[in-house]
């Protein structure tokens, strides 16, 4: 059924540059040439044999510290994301079915949220509460949540008046048969191309909030934070931060290729086989 | 008809027109079908000429071909479309612009997506001859008041100004006819003007766009898949089908001595045998005296409204649109609870909300809609469309669930082959079809049919509703049918209720509510009809006793 010739071009490139992402994020301490936070050298080495990407302002494999970066960005935005989905989706279609007082108070909730800057939020629930894995993915999902409600809200409303949703009804079918099996199907095109949006500004948030200092702590680091660690380098020309700002945008890129190509798959409601 | 002998001559020759256009199945390679396979005609100088034939005839794709245009990726690949002693195909497109909306119009089928919603209804109507510059403003704007007076629409002198939106559908269609003729062309195209209409309103704007063609000698394409109608405006019929020519003659003898077998099924479309039943004893399912409204507002939707359905039989509820006929339809299935009064079935009065409901008071309830294609989630196949039922009210699963489902299919004269197929892969036909085993598959006592033939073509209709007659015999179902289609009625009912503005102004059995004497309002809807005569028009609009309420 999924014949590779017939996988655009971009697509493939796409899927490609994200499958080396994941599995270079899977695989870190196999292929990692030194560990993340051992310092074998000078400060910020230029590029070498032996260190393929020089070293940091600490004397770190800055290839290793990039290895081990991408398993905690990718880490945590893929959590940060799965939660903001779940939540959002499964309130918004809810707040769409069940409509009354349940969907005023839930989208009221989620203005009041939405009215105060995602940033400035994170910041102050971030320093407020104990830095750690767990509260970032929280914070992180909860805020992202309040935008994949009001999508999934706004797609499941249009949905929901139409007569096979209606029909389902007078069957008699209870709620979680209306909202996973009729709604969901048809709400999922518009949701999966959010997703890999979603995705990659979970990167970039997470990036910022590292960048700030809020993220994740050292000695442990993801790209946003090694920017941060490196940025001193870049008035003596020391390319050392461009590098995680580069796999930032190269995986935000691949990220949204893919994102498209599933797309255009699952637009068709033909069961893709035309 | 209008004076040829003032106007002779050719207008519009069409010689071997080839239409094709380029499709982009998935996972295949592109390929080019022929929409239109070398028709030819011709139509003289003040004529009309009817183009009929189910969807997909390629009625429209010719009619437009007589301006150039062809719809989205359609090309015109062959022949000559000679307007006025020249082949406009080959004028290019500044040829195009200069004939557009000067030599020829076009009247849409949708009036009200057809106008833009921002602005005022004179500006539209008279933007044509300004851009041509064939006449000032004030020249123009004059002719297009003479065009609504003609058109007998309500306060001509001042309608202009109105917002498409605060005016009514029928209203809207003769405003786009004045906007057609106000141009002066030499050729209309109506394509469909009067399908989207109430019958009542229809026999008006039909009245309106005929009396218009006679004064101004235009010439006219009127595109319809009803015959009965084009029989009334036309001086000849083509019948076409899968873009190529069936049959071509005069109105007269197209409708009275159809020479192929395809007209004939065309022109015979609405008679189905029905014997009609007497009413039992006791009834199925009683409506008492129900008065609902939508959002606690003070407009009441239905007044006061009691029906009887017996069972196995069919009750026919008839209206024009805001008549309440579907609103009914909701106060039965609980999905709008009423103010006032009750629905008994089965000697016990339902809840009145949904939720209040048993499952089983839900399976003996089943409604049939009139657009099958939303009635049916697009991202499940037809097993799971028709197997949910089953599952869900018997608990039926795997093996006796399938075997099930394919005696269904059999039932609806399709095969089991369609199991696997998504709706999107149905024809509008069969699409219905699938909707009817659905309903069947819960065993119900009563299926509400929603105006399900109306969004069909004349034959898959008569098919469907044969289908519904057949499985009334074997499974003893009951219907009630709601529809603004008089013939639909008299084929298929046995008592007929007739509604108007929220009321049920007739009601009793088929035949006593189709015998004079009549009340004044199933009187206009009984005339109004079209009906496969020529001279029917002049005669029901002469015989009218009040006007329609959409006017």
């Amino acid at each position: 059924m999924l014949d590779i010739r017939r996988i655009p071009i971009a697509s493939l490139i796409g899927i490609v540059l994200t499958t080396l992402f994941v599995l270079t994020a899977v695989f870190a301490p196999l292929i990692a040439p030194h560990g993340n936070a051992e310092i074998i050298g000078d400060v910020w080495e230029p590029m070498s044999a032996n260190h393929w990407l020089g070293t940091d302002n600490l004397g770190r494999d800055l290839l290793s510290r990039m290895i081990y970066g991408a398993r905690i960005t990718l880490f945590i935005a893929v959590l940060a994301t799965a939660l903001s989905f779940s939540l959002g989706a499964i309130l918004g279609f809810s707040a769409a079915v069940f409509g009354g007082w349940y969907d005023t108070l839930l989208s009221r909730l989620v203005d009041l949220l939405m009215s105060i800057p995602t940033l400035i939020m994170g910041l102050v629930v971030l320093s407020v509460l104990p830095s750690n894995l767990v509260t970032l993915i929280l914070v992180m999902g909860i805020l992202d949540s309040t935008r994949v409600y009001r999508l999934s809200r706004a797609v499941a409303v249009d949905i929901n008046v139409m007569d096979y949703v209606e029909a389902a009804k007078l069957r008699g079918e209870g709620s979680g048969w209306i909202i996973f099996r009729e709604i969901l199907p048809n709400a999922l095109s518009p949701l999966v191309s959010e997703l890999g949006l979603r995705f990659i500004y979970a990167v970039l948030f997470l990036s910022t909030l590292s960048f700030l200092g809020l993220g994740v702590q050292p000695p442990d680091a993801d790209w946003g934070g090694m920017v941060k660690e490196n940025k001193d380098g870049i008035v003596f020309g020391i390319p050392a931060a461009l590098i995680p700002a580069a796999a930032i945008a190269a995986l935000a890129i691949s990220v949204n290729l893919v994102a498209d190509w599933v797309l255009n798959r699952t637009t068709s409601l033909k069961g893709g086989r035309g | 008809m209008a004076d040829t002998k003032a106007k002779p001559g050719l207008l519009l020759d069409i010689r071997n027109l080839r239409i094709e256009a380029t499709v982009y199945p998935p996972g295949e390679a592109p390929k080019t079908i022929t929409l239109v396979h070398d028709v030819s005609l011709t139509l003289e100088k003040g004529k009309v000429l009817g183009l009929i034939g189910e969807s997909g005839a390629g009625k429209s794709t010719i009619g437009l071909s007589s301006m150039g245009y062809g719809r989205g990726g359609v090309r015109i690949t062959g022949g000559e479309v000679i307007l006025n002693g020249r082949d406009i195909l080959k004028g290019g497109k500044e040829g195009f612009r200069k004939l557009r909306g000067r030599e020829v119009c076009y009247v849409a089928q949708s009036a009200a997506a057809a106008f833009n919603p921002a602005h005022r209804l004179m500006d539209q109507v008279v933007e044509a001859s300004l851009l041509h510059g064939t006449a000032t403003r004030a020249e123009a704007e004059k002719r297009a008041v003479a065009l609504f007076k003609k058109l007998s629409l309500p306060n001509p002198e001042t309608i202009g100004e109105r917002f498409p939106h605060q005016v009514s559908g029928g209203q809207l269609q003769r405003v786009m006819t004045a906007m057609a003729l106000c141009s002066e062309p030499d050729l209309i195209v109506f394509d469909e003007p009067t399908t989207a209409l109430d019958v009542t309103t229809q026999i008006d704007v039909l009245a309106a766009i005929k009396d218009a063609i006679r004064d101004t000698h235009v010439a006219a394409l009127y595109i319809t898949h009803d015959l009965a109608v084009v029989a009334q405006v036309s001086d000849e019929i083509m019948v076409l089908r899968h873009g190529r020519l069936v049959e071509w003659g005069g109105t007269r003898q197209i409708i009275k001595e159809p020479r192929q077998e395809y007209t004939n099924a065309l022109v015979s479309v609405h008679e189905i045998e029905h014997r009609e039943q007497q009413p039992g004893t006791t009834p199925m399912l009683s409506v008492k005296n129900v008065t609902a409204a939508y959002g606690g507002s003070h407009v009441k939707v239905l007044k006061n409204v009691s029906v009887d359905i017996f069972p196995g039989q069919t009750l026919a509820v008839v209206g024009e649109s805001g008549s309440g006929k579907s609103t009914l339809a909701r106060a039965i299935t609980g999905l709008l609870p009423p103010e006032q009064g009750s629905v008994v079935f089965d000697g016990r009065t339902l809840g009145n909300k949904l939720s209040d409901r048993p499952k089983e008071d839900l399976r003996q309830l089943q409604m049939i809609y009139q657009m099958a294609d939303v009635a049916m989630n697009p991202r499940q196949t037809v097993g799971t469309i028709i197997g949910r039922p089953l599952e869900f009210y018997f608990g039926m699963k795997g093996r006796e669930r399938d075997k099930r489902v394919a005696e269904l299919l059999d039932e609806i004269e399709m095969g089991k082959g369609f199991v696997d197929r998504y709706p999107a892969e149905l024809s509008g036909g069969q699409k219905q079809r699938v909707c009817i085993a659905r309903s069947l598959a819960a065993k119900p006592k009563l299926i509400i049919c929603d105006e399900v033939t109306s969004a069909l073509d004349p034959l898959v209709a008569n098919g469907i509703l044969k289908l519904l007659l057949n499985l009334q015999q074997v499974e003893k179902v009951a219907y009630l049918f709601i529809t603004h289609d008089l013939a639909t009625v008299k084929s298929i009912a046995d008592s007929i209720a007739v509604m108007y503005r929220g009321e049920v102004v007739r009601y009793g059995s088929k035949s006593k509510v189709l015998t004079p004497p009549f009340d004044a309002y199933t009187d206009l809807l009984l005339s109004s009809v079209p009906e496969m005569e020529i001279g029917w028009l002049e005669k029901a609009i002469a015989g009218r006793r009040m006007e329609s309420a959409g006017n």
